[in-house]
């Protein structure tokens, strides 16, 4: 009795001193959304992505996507300090588990910002998106991507919701060797095949296009793409997510 | 003009029996390796006793690259006088170690020196390897040669003149380090024997947790009174202060689950020594973490200070700004009153390792975030975000010196210029 007295008096204090009381007792829950904290506080709340553009959202994207990801990450594939320092002391299936969390969360998209881009602009990143380019050898980013652009389970990232910057960014990282992935690294060929322009053109269509109705990753490729990409192995034992 | 002669060939003496003493303490009990056979294919038993003995010198992490082939080398160790890189230990014969014989390589653990008795920097850290037995040193040369052989040439080191000589390193062993092997304390229990062997030895404790001085040497193998990580700036605490970590008051129990899961009721472990628990000592056997707990208690530990230094006053404004702070991005996981979640988020009122002296570990922290290590026996460990991109300087200051000030903590202010300071040399 005496020692839940004590222990309760701080807070009795509080309030009789303030009248009310910033320090609430913690809501513990024992789940994923708690010991990924970490991720979502740059990543937004439920990974909704961060409000400067530079931290993608990562709900919703397809778990071996994400899991890749991490590993590249902590594998020095993909470079970024914070990543790679929260990454290094976890294994290969907690990471999966992160990855699996995040990819479950269904969670509405906003609306994309209004774009101010020339039409011709927005004209050449349609074609290439949905068309390509077969003279310069450059694949439609709807071969792989899933029609919708809403990505492809398990591995296959979709393109729709990120802001312009970004997208401009990972093509120029990958041009330039700072973001690579499991070999072979398909995204490094078509990325190093991209003049800027239409680099810029593409990233520039992506960004400005509305969220779709159902902005979940397809679950197949009508037809198979015609490039190898290149994935991690799973840890011994999993099923792919 | 005669007498200036004199002096001169005097002088000269002098110096080449310098140079002579120098290079035969380099060569104190050290045997003629270099024409040796290699061994014949080892007993399956002994490759295995290797991989439990390689695990328990923590050898991979520090000759993995990141992302490259375990045990391949390339890795570097930054230290004051520039970069160390690791060196391939897979047994191929070009750029491995694959024409090694057992002799050689127990001359890399025991002296310090290569194959072609090159002088080792002791960024491989054979002043505490060398405590290692023969027998052990033979067994994880066995297991290196059941590794895949990996083509991998070395890098080479990028040290700073004169360090980059083996003049340098020659004068550093004569002062700095002397063959060793471990020798048993009769009046100890073989428990207590097993246990300071593996910290002195293949734990190689002592190269973090214990100061460096000036020309990176640490201090004898049995101290282990804490010390600032070079480079890192992370701080390693004393294991023989009860204000520290200091563990004779710990249950045993207690001591062995840090080193065996990485988090206790008592401590969690992050940064440097989380790499530690995920790479190493999660591996050991019950028996050997059980002796090096008994080890670790029986340290003779230090007086606690009798007269600490007097509370600083915290101005208005940092105090205000700290408990506002911590009201904003802390409180939701370490509560009110700075207890935590036991078995989530630790608690601040009455941490160790939230009153240190040194305040680098808690700069580290806040700055840039960390889980502890996913071990086998805590697989999903609950984890601190990074502040780095949100707080200021001043913020993580003010919210350092608020923690440190609350709940009956103890620990002087957090200055600005100690966040910036830490801010500087370990960018995201």
């Amino acid at each position: 009795m005496h020692h839940l007295t004590l222990v309760k008096l701080p807070i009795v204090l509080c309030f009789l001193l303030t009248g009310a009381c910033a320090f609430a007792a913690p809501a513990f829950e024992d789940s994923m959304a708690q010991r990924t904290l970490a991720c979502t506080a740059c990543h937004g709340p439920e990974g909704r992505a961060g409000p400067d553009g530079y931290f993608p959202r990562i709900a919703g994207k397809p778990a071996g996507y994400l899991y890749n990801q991490l590993l590249n990450f902590r594998d020095g594939r993909r470079h970024y300090g914070l990543m790679t320092r929260l990454l290094d002391p976890l294994s290969d299936a907690y990471l999966q588990e992160m990855a699996g969390y995040f990819a479950s969360l269904d969670l509405p998209y906003p609306a994309a910002p209004p774009s101010t881009a020339k039409p011709e602009l927005l004209n050449r990143g349609r074609l290439l998106a949905l068309r390509g380019d077969p003279a310069k050898n450059i694949p439609a980013c709807v071969q792989c991507h899933g029609l919708a652009l809403t990505g492809v389970v398990p591995n296959t990232p979709g393109l729709l919701g990120l802001p312009r910057d970004y997208l401009n960014s990972q093509l120029g990282a990958w041009i330039n060797g700072q973001r690579r992935a499991h070999a072979p690294d398909c995204m490094a060929q078509i990325a190093k095949q991209l003049a800027p322009e239409d680099l810029s053109a593409v990233a520039t269509w992506l960004a400005a296009q509305p969220p779709p109705a159902n902005p979940r990753p397809a679950a197949s490729l009508a037809q198979a793409p015609r490039i190898a990409c290149g994935s991690a192995a799973l840890p011994a034992g999993r099923q792919q997510p | 003009m005669k007498r200036v002669a004199g002096v001169l060939v005097l002088l000269l003496l002098m110096l080449l029996a310098g140079v002579v003493g120098v290079w035969m303490l380099n060569l104190r009990a050290a045997d003629r390796s270099d024409h040796l056979p290699i061994a014949s294919p080892p007993a399956a038993g002994s490759a295995t006793r290797g991989a439990y003995l390689a695990r328990a010198g923590n050898c991979m992490t520090c000759h993995t690259e990141r992302g490259g082939a375990a045990y391949a080398g390339g890795r570097s160790i930054e230290t004051p006088f520039g970069s160390v890189y690791t060196s391939n230990l897979t047994p191929d014969a070009q750029t491995g170690i694959g024409s090694w014989s057992a002799a050689h390589f127990w001359r890399a653990m025991h002296h310090g020196r290569s194959r072609d008795g090159r002088l080792l920097y002791p960024a491989f850290p054979y002043t505490s390897y060398t405590q290692v037995t023969r027998t052990d040193s033979d067994a994880i040369f066995d297991y290196l040669r059941t590794l895949a052989p990996v083509q991998r040439a070395n890098t080479a080191h990028r040290l700073r003149w004169p360090y980059s000589t083996q003049a340098a390193l020659a004068a550093w062993r004569a002062l700095y380090f002397t063959p060793g092997g471990y020798q048993p304390e009769p009046r100890q229990t073989a428990e207590w024997n097993r246990g300071a062997y593996l910290v002195q030895g293949l734990g190689h404790c002592a190269a973090c947790h214990s100061a460096r001085n000036a020309l990176g040497a640490s201090r004898a193998l049995t101290d282990l009174s804490g010390g600032l990580i070079p480079m890192q700036n992370w701080y390693a605490p004393s294991l023989v202060s009860p204000a520290e970590a200091g563990v004779a008051d710990w249950d045993t129990g207690h001591v062995i689950a840090l080193l065996q899961t990485g988090a206790t009721p008592r401590a969690t472990v992050l940064g440097p020594m989380a790499e530690v628990v995920l790479h190493s000592t999660q591996y050991l056997s019950a028996a050997d973490l059980a002796a090096m707990a008994v080890y670790l208690k029986a340290l003779p530990q230090a007086e606690p200070d009798p007269a600490p230094p007097a509370p600083v006053a915290v101005g208005a404004r940092v105090a205000e700004r700290g408990a506002k702070l911590y009201g904003e991005h802390c409180v939701q996981c370490h509560g009110g009153q700075g207890l935590g979640v036991p078995g989530a988020y630790p608690p601040l009122a009455g941490n160790r390792a939230v009153n240190l002296p040194v305040t680098a570990n808690l700069v580290q922290v806040v700055l840039h975030g960390g889980y502890p290590p996913a071990t086998t026996g805590n697989p999903r460990p609950f984890g601190m975000p990074p502040y780095a991109l949100l707080l200021s300087e001043a913020d993580v200051a003010a919210v350092l010196t608020h923690i440190r000030g609350s709940w009956g903590n103890r620990g002087q202010p957090v200055t600005e210029l100690a966040v910036t300071q830490q801010r500087g040399v370990t960018p995201p």
